[in-house]
């Protein structure tokens, strides 16, 4: 079909749907809002065509929630929305974590807080992806800094999502979303495709108790004739709820463990001419982009950089920090916020190695030139 | 069946056969920014000029920045046409410029290469600093209401009159591009508007060669 074959111009946002439905999402509930409306706008055209539903909800509360229950009947369930709704959507995160329900959010970002510039780029919502719904939880981030990346990840977040049973963070920035860029998508059949563990017993036979010691457990769904209990109150295996310490903690620790630390490395962060660099230059979303582009100016003008570009963010890929910092490397962190993922870095980096950073929150990508800058004030 | 855990590698799409720190050969790059204000189609102008390089074979990557109104406040779109993959995809200096409304000919022409092409809308400049540039003047919103009857078109008008005097994609491919982004019906109307900015183009041409002897 030429429609694969042939290098086409696509919107980060487009890619993010095209990955979605190649994934099998056949669930999308939403709430419009800039810079992440083409999303919504595109699905409510492509996905009930696709045999799926898709529903405008009246806020962004709702929209998780239905997405939620959209997933625990067994759908493949996806919302978008920005910094704005993400926030409404934290209780919702918190239950879904805690219910274990697999789910993709998607949050593009945008100048915040509160209504910010709804057209302007930032990253400030990087630790509200990872902290914004109480109490100990896991969670995973991915971070897109291409068109044909969004695409690759989105499906990917889903399949993350079904493996863990756990909700995952697309956190993607305007200017990723709203970029063009000429791609060539993989064909729906070369992706692998992951679905949620299922019980391999019928109804009747099935004790969810059996499968306690799994860090992550087959999922009944609802109308698959199983007898299924959901809440986000304190669990055991049943799903009924219970405040004994000795459950809560057995239960609480597997939860927060059944997505390993090293999880920050199933998809792993890219490294980029750091074998002889003395400067890492570290950055994610569009601002890899520039980034990119500050890397190759300066080592045009004989400067020792490289770049290291987390595509996790969350957990963090600290088996390749540590490493970049036991080499003796130097971290310049370079992101649109006041410096929330530059402090992971000082933490993984543990005083081996110094950390620099260029934090700017003005609305607008930050520049090569800006980024050059800042390497000839620390090299 | 692609390894589901394979990195999507942005080095490998970004360097295909080129050096992976970039040292060497930067690929041939084409930078153009569209500015004027919202609603005067803008973006799609630069949506229809990336398909067109995307047809000749080229990357592109179109970014834009706007205010939340849907008509008046400024707007832009930059448009990056490349032989290899592209890194930073904004544009500081542009190499071919148009200015549609007066703050964005203030605020971008500072922003023209040195030896660039700047195409200016009378219809709603009055006012040009000088730059280091070639500039071409002419009233693109007005030619759109007087060639085709809609101002909407001006957009289409603008793109005739940029390809023709650059000659940065073929008329084939932009011609193909239109037609493949504006709204089924409005294919005459948006031949005429494309034909005017080239013939405008044209015209400008044949004015810069004899003022040339």
């Amino acid at each position: 079909m030429t429609e694969y074959t042939q290098p086409r111009l696509m919107q980060g946002n487009e890619a993010c749907v095209e990955g979605a439905l190649a994934a099998g999402l056949n669930f999308f509930a939403g709430y419009p809002i800039t810079p992440s409306t083409e999303i919504a706008e595109s699905l409510a055209g492509r996905l009930p065509k696709a045999g799926g539903v898709f529903m405008q909800m009246e806020d962004e509360i709702a929209s998780i929630s239905a997405v939620i229950g959209a997933s625990l009947t067994g759908a493949k369930a996806m919302t978008a929305t920005s910094g704005p709704g993400f926030s409404l959507m934290q209780e919702g995160l918190g239950y879904g974590v805690m219910a274990e329900v697999p789910c993709v959010l998607v949050n593009v970002q945008r100048l915040g807080p509160s209504t910010g510039i709804a057209t302007a780029p930032a990253q400030g919502d990087v630790m509200q992806s990872r902290w914004g719904t109480h109490g100990d939880h896991p969670v995973i981030v991915i971070t897109p800094s291409s068109v044909a990346e969004v695409y690759t990840l989105t499906v990917q977040a889903f399949n993350l999502a079904e493996r863990y049973r756990t909700p995952v963070i697309l956190l993607m920035d305007e200017v990723v979303a709203h970029m063009r860029e000429s791609v060539v998508l993989p064909e729906p059949g070369q992706l692998q495709i992951v679905n949620r563990p299922r019980p391999e017993t019928p109804p009747g036979v099935y004790n969810p108790a059996e499968h306690a010691g799994r860090p992550v457990r087959p999922m009944a769904c609802f109308g698959d004739g199983y007898r299924v209990h959901v809440t986000g109150l304190a669990h055991d295996a049943t799903g009924f709820a219970t405040s004994r310490p000795e459950v809560v903690n057995v239960e609480m620790t597997r939860l927060n463990e059944k997505i390993p630390a090293t999880a920050g490395e199933i998809i792993p962060p890219e490294k980029i001419c750091c074998d002889d660099a003395d400067i890492v230059l570290t950055a994610f979303g569009g601002t890899a982009r520039a980034a990119m582009r500050a890397m190759r100016l300066a080592r045009r003008d004989g400067l020792k950089v490289g770049l290291l570009r987390p595509v996790v963010l969350w957990p963090v890929p600290e088996r390749a920090i540590a490493g970049l910092a036991a080499a003796g490397k130097r971290f310049l962190v370079v992101e649109m916020n006041f410096g929330q993922y530059g402090r992971e870095i000082e933490r993984v980096a543990a005083g081996r190695a110094a950390v620099y950073g260029l934090y700017r929150v003005s609305g607008e990508l930050i520049t090569p030139a800006e980024i050059l800058g800042r390497i000839r004030e620390v090299a | 069946m692609t390894d589901f855990f394979m990195p999507y590698n942005t080095a490998a799409a970004l360097n295909a056969g080129n050096d992976l720190c970039g040292v060497n050969n930067p690929p041939e790059t084409k930078e153009i920014r569209l500015s004027g204000s919202g609603g005067q189609g803008l973006i799609l102008a630069g949506i229809i000029l990336a398909e067109a390089g995307i047809r000749e074979g080229k990357k592109a990557v179109q970014t834009q920045s706007y205010g939340p109104e849907a008509r008046g406040g400024a707007s832009k779109a930059e448009v990056i046409l490349s032989d290899g993959p592209v890194d930073y995809p904004k544009v500081e200096y542009a190499g071919i410029l148009l200015v549609m409304n007066q703050e964005s000919c203030r605020k971008y022409m500072p922003l023209l290469k040195e030896g660039g092409v700047a195409i200016v809308d009378t219809t709603y400049v009055q006012d040009i600093p000088p730059v280091k540039g070639r500039v071409y003047a002419l009233p693109i919103s007005l030619l759109a209401r007087q060639k085709t009857g809609r101002e909407l078109v001006a957009n289409i008008v603008a793109l005739g009159v940029l390809a023709g005097i650059t000659g940065l994609v073929g008329r084939e491919s932009l011609e193909r591009a239109v037609i493949a982004r504006i709204p089924p019906g409005t294919e005459e109307l948006n031949r005429k508007a494309l034909d005017a900015g080239y013939q405008a183009a044209e015209q400008l041409l044949t004015q810069e060669r004899t003022a040339v002897q």
